[in-house]
């Protein structure tokens, strides 16, 4: 059967962000599948080259809007690496670190369920959870100040206190949260339309996951118990109990049912960070950065993000090196996505919880391409179009 | 008021434009469609096409793949076209000003009608700028 490819993007309706992917099909099935992606690279890290150590954590910041504060704390934290022992971060600052990250995974996960019910024509699952989102950033605005871009981490400790008389109604919401996400776990689970629509479809396997080395909820669903925050526990993670969230199936389904319950797990993590945190300073007074090399990796809603920074004795640092959970997850829709048809890539696609704007720290270019040339330019794509076109005139006949 | 400016005003759609953004500001335009601010009232939808669209909204510090890309997409909008910047980044590239990848502002690259400062500007400010540049097309229609 002929090979067609029907592009997507890079600006469609789909996904906020702009992306390409060609898909090549045979009928309705795809066979293969090209992504091109570098219309969100901004050059953050040669950015952070120019900024001082306590700048950087803004930058960083600006990442990406979601992870807003996964990136900041991965940063801190390899600065604090450099530091070793010179720094010690109190107590009352790990807690808050906790409940910032904690609150990020409930906004981002209750963002991803809403989106899949978008991708799914299930308009009603996103307009439930955007809802319900809404709470989540109420709580951000009262305890930091900002709907997104909370600016809470500093090298040391947190910029900000809690103030003592919000807590006691930040937990009564989160409390009535906790009844939503209860309604939306049995929506999901007990909705045959969902079933039909996910059950088997973009089937990960443990050892396409390892392969690829996939992170977070992509490889938790397919049975790896792969956590930062139980494998190198940091902030008050150790100190609180909480369950790493599994399930073995690999696809679709199990993907939204390890967000929902995760979703679960971290809105009691918040609580009880918020019940057992103790009085004292917020952060440790930072001098200066002596010269070494530091890394920092925490668990992002999308997976593990791992910040490199390398330090001169300057006070700026003179490498500064990203890498985003997407970064490792995207690869693996060459395993879910071929095989499967056009009708299930959008939800495949959307599955891994993609962020491209996180990714994109290098343009992409053909490796084999001596001139580094980026793979797609806009003439080439004109030309492909046109050669479609030739195609299908000469199919119908005419002219 | 012509009839064409007349019906594009009644109910606006909205066509969103990622140009290089950190997701902020484009979840920000679709937290307007939720139930909490829902910008339907106002006859506002986001279509999926440039070409259904009356107002182009832009997100994000320009970088060099997209300029001929966003140049397109405003060619192919039927016009008139508001275009909305959102963001200090399509403002001013705000902290990317210094970035290799960003060389412009998106007012030099196409005219810009509105602009919305914010790192993200809240959805309130959103439905604002929007709602100011409506009234603002119809006084000048007005005064000819």
């Amino acid at each position: 059967m002929a090979k067609t490819i029907i592009p997507i993007g890079p600006y469609h309706p789909l996904q906020e962000e702009p992306e390409f992917f060609q898909l090549v099909v045979e009928g309705e099935k795809i066979v293969d599948a090209i992504a091109n992606i570098g219309y969100n690279h901004r050059g953050i890290e040669k950015l952070s080259e120019l900024k001082t150590f306590d700048q950087v954590a803004f930058v960083v910041e600006r990442i990406c809007g979601i992870c807003s504060t996964s990136h900041p704390l991965a940063y801190v934290r390899a600065v604090e690496d450099i530091l070793g022992n010179d720094c010690v971060v109190p107590e009352r600052a790990n807690y808050i670190r906790t409940i910032i990250a904690e609150l990020e995974r409930i906004h981002s996960h209750l963002l991803w369920i809403g989106l899949a019910g978008h991708f799914l024509g299930y308009n009603t699952v996103y307009m439930w959870a955007w809802k319900e989102r809404e709470t989540v950033l109420d709580i951000f605005e009262e305890l930091s100040g900002n709907r997104n871009n909370y600016a809470m981490m500093r090298v040391g400790g947190v910029r900000r206190d809690f103030e003592e008389k919000s807590l006691a109604g930040v937990i009564t919401r989160l409390n009535k949260l906790i009844d939503f996400v209860q309604m939306i776990k049995k929506a999901v689970l007990d909705d045959p339309v969902l079933h039909a629509r996910l059950k088997g479809v973009g089937v990960l396997t443990k050892q396409d996951c390892i392969d690829y080395c996939a992170l977070g909820p992509t490889a938790r669903a397919s049975g790896i118990a792969n956590d930062v925050r139980k494998d190198d526990p940091y902030a008050a993670y150790d100190k609180v109990k909480w369950n790493v969230i599994t399930q073995i199936e690999g696809d679709v389904f199990a993907k939204a049912v390890v967000r929902i319950l995760e979703t679960l797990e971290s809105i009691n993590i918040v609580i009880e960070c918020m019940q057992k945190m103790p009085k004292g300073p917020i952060y440790d007074n930072v001098k200066d950065i002596p010269c070494g090399e530091g890394i920092g990796h925490i668990e992002a809603p999308r997976g593990e993000c791992f910040h490199y920074v390398r330090s001169d004795g300057t006070n700026r640092p003179v490498r500064h090196k990203v890498r985003a959970p997407t970064y490792m997850n995207l690869p693996t829709y060459k395993e879910a996505l071929i095989g499967e048809t056009i009708s299930d890539a959008t939800i495949i696609l959307a599955a891994i919880d993609p962020c491209y704007c996180c990714t994109e720290r290098v343009t992409v270019i053909d490796a084999n391409n001596k001139k580094n040339k980026t793979v797609y330019s806009q003439q080439d794509l004109i030309k492909l179009s046109q050669r479609k076109t030739e195609q299908i005139r000469a199919k119908l006949g005419a002219r | 008021m012509s009839i064409k400016l007349k019906a594009l005003l009644k109910s606006p759609w909205v066509f969103h434009l990622s140009t290089g953004s950190c997701n902020n500001c484009d979840i920000e335009i679709l937290d307007c469609l939720t139930p909490r601010f829902d910008i339907e009232r106002f006859g506002m939808v986001l279509v999926g096409s440039i070409r259904h669209a009356d107002v182009l909204v832009c997100t994000g510090s320009v970088n060099r793949k997209c300029i001929p890309r966003i140049k397109e997409i405003y060619e192919q909008a039927p016009k008139p076209v508001i275009v909305v910047a959102i963001g200090e980044c399509s403002l001013s590239r705000g902290m990317f000003i210094n970035s290799y990848n960003c060389p412009v502002p998106l007012d030099k690259i196409i005219p810009v009608d509105v602009y919305i400062p914010g790192c993200p500007p809240k959805p309130e400010a959103i439905i604002a700028g929007i709602a100011k540049a409506i009234e603002k097309i119809k006084a000048n229609a007005n005064k000819k």
